[in-house]
């Protein structure tokens, strides 16, 4: 299914985007699709560009030259603010919480572009206001009980431990209810129990709530297991696409990253 | 024991995100508005009412929008005077030129306030910390200079003062001590009560999240140049309503010398010892800082004999110095975290188990 180019499918078209830090080619030449519905993993070494790649979909940088459309309409220059208010949501690999604020405030935090309430009605906290914010809370309640942190709903997120961290922060991204969820390394540093049940909330986000999902992660194990289709990166340039088990015995993805001959 | 939630249920959304969910906090804020609307009223002499309430409630609405910008929105301000002084100019011009309605004027001191602050603000999308403290440092001299060198802004007056001339709400004179007090606390509770609203809501929110992580904010969908600067718009406008009500209801008679930057200083000090991010915590650090040297003072006085009196002025201000010193070490997140901390305890006290 790998060059299956049937337009509708398609949720991102990322067109040949170069991305340059000073003299360093972060990206280069990347061309690539992601479909609708489906969990895309990209993976790579170290400094492959993968971080980047998912920086330049949010709008945090721009390419130059190249173009990032999202159900045909052009990302390349948007603000990170606006392209979140088309539906585009996304996890830190380190974890970027608000820190002083109580879990409930964080993954509320996350329907921000969907509170529309004006500065008067909220601040008399009267009509539209207050309508908005009960009705928000229910839908934040819901993610809150499907991530089963009901426990710890009012306590700063500065104060959870690191696995908490990383699943409050999945919670606020998918509070968006985003069409395009960005995963950057969801699972570093976690225990395989952890894991799992990250995996398992990735795999629920796609089922329950028709998301798709692109992640980069480290954990091949997981990655072969969660994502339809792979795209390989290393120093900037895609070296290969395709479904997990394509990938697995690819020659030049093995070389590059799995090690040559398996240990 | 004393205080808890245990056995408060709470059935809908709407019980549990009022102010005061818990049915001891509606008492206790209850009995506080009995005390203030008719206890003091009506048992206070003139000097309580003037020196000791009437500024502590108008420092604490300024501490409030200077709360609001740095403690919540993490901004840093040295130019909250300064837009006190354009609040009170305004609200002078209005009453003495235009003779609005005195409400209309407090309320037009703080929207010129806002928009000047705003103004003042923009640099604030660029640059962050120390450095928006020298852009803000700019607001403080500029609107202090325009002050003192516009003669038209003061009414012609060759040293800047104004003079407020009489207040009137629907024809009855506000004139008495009694009457600036009421004014004045019915304005800080309304300001008040719109601030919690704010910053318990999708605003108050956006701008804890600017506070705490400007990159996560901005990719979650909020603008960071819209909600910088609503939160200094709706800072100076405390600023502004506060400098109204300090030459209408406090003093009467001001020159640009009552906003200059030490005030800055202060009100920051209110901000720090108060509690950053917290309502209450710019109430009690007003009352700190507006209260405490007044108290220092009677209890250095009754030394008078024993100790030379050089030494009895300095003695109050080493005092002041030591007790900030002291509640900072204590509690470096300020007063309000020490109110929680012990709200905390009265769960269980005085039966622990």
């Amino acid at each position: 299914m790998s060059m299956n180019v049937d337009r509708d499918h398609i949720l991102v078209e990322v067109e040949d985007i170069h991305i340059t830090f000073g003299g360093l080619k972060a990206l280069n030449g990347i061309c690539m699709n992601i479909n609708k519905g489906e969990i895309l993993a990209t993976i790579g070494p170290n400094g492959a560009g993968k971080t980047t790649l998912i920086n330049a979909i949010n709008g945090v940088c721009h390419p130059n030259p190249g173009r990032i459309v999202f159900e045909g309409k052009d990302l390349t220059n948007m603000r990170p603010h606006h392209v979140a208010s088309l539906g585009i949501a996304r996890t830190f690999q380190n974890v970027a919480l608000f820190k002083g604020m109580s879990v409930l405030d964080n993954i509320t935090m996350g329907r921000h572009s969907k509170i529309k309430s004006g500065f008067f009605s909220q601040g008399l906290y009267w009509g539209l206001g207050q309508k908005m914010e009960i009705e928000h809370r229910e839908a934040v309640e819901i993610v809150i009980e499907w991530l089963e942190i009901q426990n710890i709903r009012e306590t700063p997120t500065g104060a959870l431990p690191y696995g908490l961290q990383k699943k409050v922060e999945l919670g606020r991204a998918l509070a968006a209810e985003p069409k395009l969820l960005l995963l950057d390394e969801p699972m570093a540093g976690m225990s395989l129990e952890e894991k799992e049940d990250i995996a398992r909330f990735i795999l629920d986000a796609r089922e329950e709530f028709g998301t798709t999902i692109c992640l980069i992660e480290h954990d091949m194990g997981v990655v072969m297991d969660v994502s339809n289709r792979i795209v390989v990166l290393e120093f900037g340039e895609k070296i290969a696409e395709g479904t997990p088990e394509e990938i697995r015995n690819n020659q030049r993805v093995i070389n590059a990253y799995l090690g040559t001959d398996g240990h | 024991m004393l205080y808890r939630e245990c056995g408060v249920f709470k059935s809908t959304y709407a019980e549990d995100m009022a102010i005061f969910p818990l049915p001891l906090d509606k008492w206790g804020m209850g009995i506080l508005l009995i005390v203030a609307f008719l206890v003091i009223p009506m048992t206070a002499d003139r000097y309580l009412l003037t020196s000791i309430m009437i500024p502590f409630l108008i420092y604490s609405l300024s501490t409030l929008g200077l709360n609001i910008l740095t403690g919540y929105s993490g901004q840093l301000s040295l130019g909250h005077a300064a837009f006190m002084a354009v609040g009170a100019y305004t609200a002078f011009n209005l009453s003495a030129r235009l003779d609005l309605p005195i409400l209309l004027c407090f309320l037009g001191g703080g929207l010129m306030s806002a928009a000047i602050g705003s103004l003042f603000g923009i640099p604030s999308v660029r640059i962050k910390g120390f450095y928006l403290i020298v852009a803000t440092l700019a607001a403080q001299f500029t609107i202090e200079w325009v002050i003192t060198h516009w003669a038209w802004v003061s009414g012609e007056n060759v040293l800047g003062a104004i003079d407020t001339p009489p207040m009137e709400i629907l024809g009855r004179s506000i004139d008495t001590p009694v009457e600036k007090y009421l004014l004045t606390l019915v304005v800080v509770i309304v300001l008040t009560i719109f601030a919690k609203n704010l910053v318990r809501g999708k605003i108050g929110r956006a701008w804890m999240s600017i506070r705490d992580k400007a990159v996560a904010s901005e990719i979650i969908g909020v603008s960071q140049f819209r909600y910088k600067l609503l939160a200094f718009s709706v800072s100076s406008f405390y600023a502004g309503v506060a400098g109204a009500l300090i030459a209408f209801c406090h003093l009467g008679c001001v020159q640009v010398t009552e906003f200059e930057l030490l005030l800055s200083f202060w009100i920051l000090g209110m901000v720090i010892i108060g509690g950053m991010g917290s309502i209450l915590g710019s109430f009690l650090g007003a009352g700190f800082m507006v209260l405490l040297p007044i108290y220092i003072n009677r209890v250095v006085r009754m030394m008078a004999g024993v100790v030379p009196s050089d030494i009895l002025t300095n003695l109050e201000l080493m005092i002041f110095g030591g007790l900030i010193i002291f509640f900072l070490i204590v509690e470096p997140y300020g007063l309000a975290r020490l109110w929680l901390i012990i709200k905390g305890k009265l769960r269980l006290w005085p039966i622990p188990y």
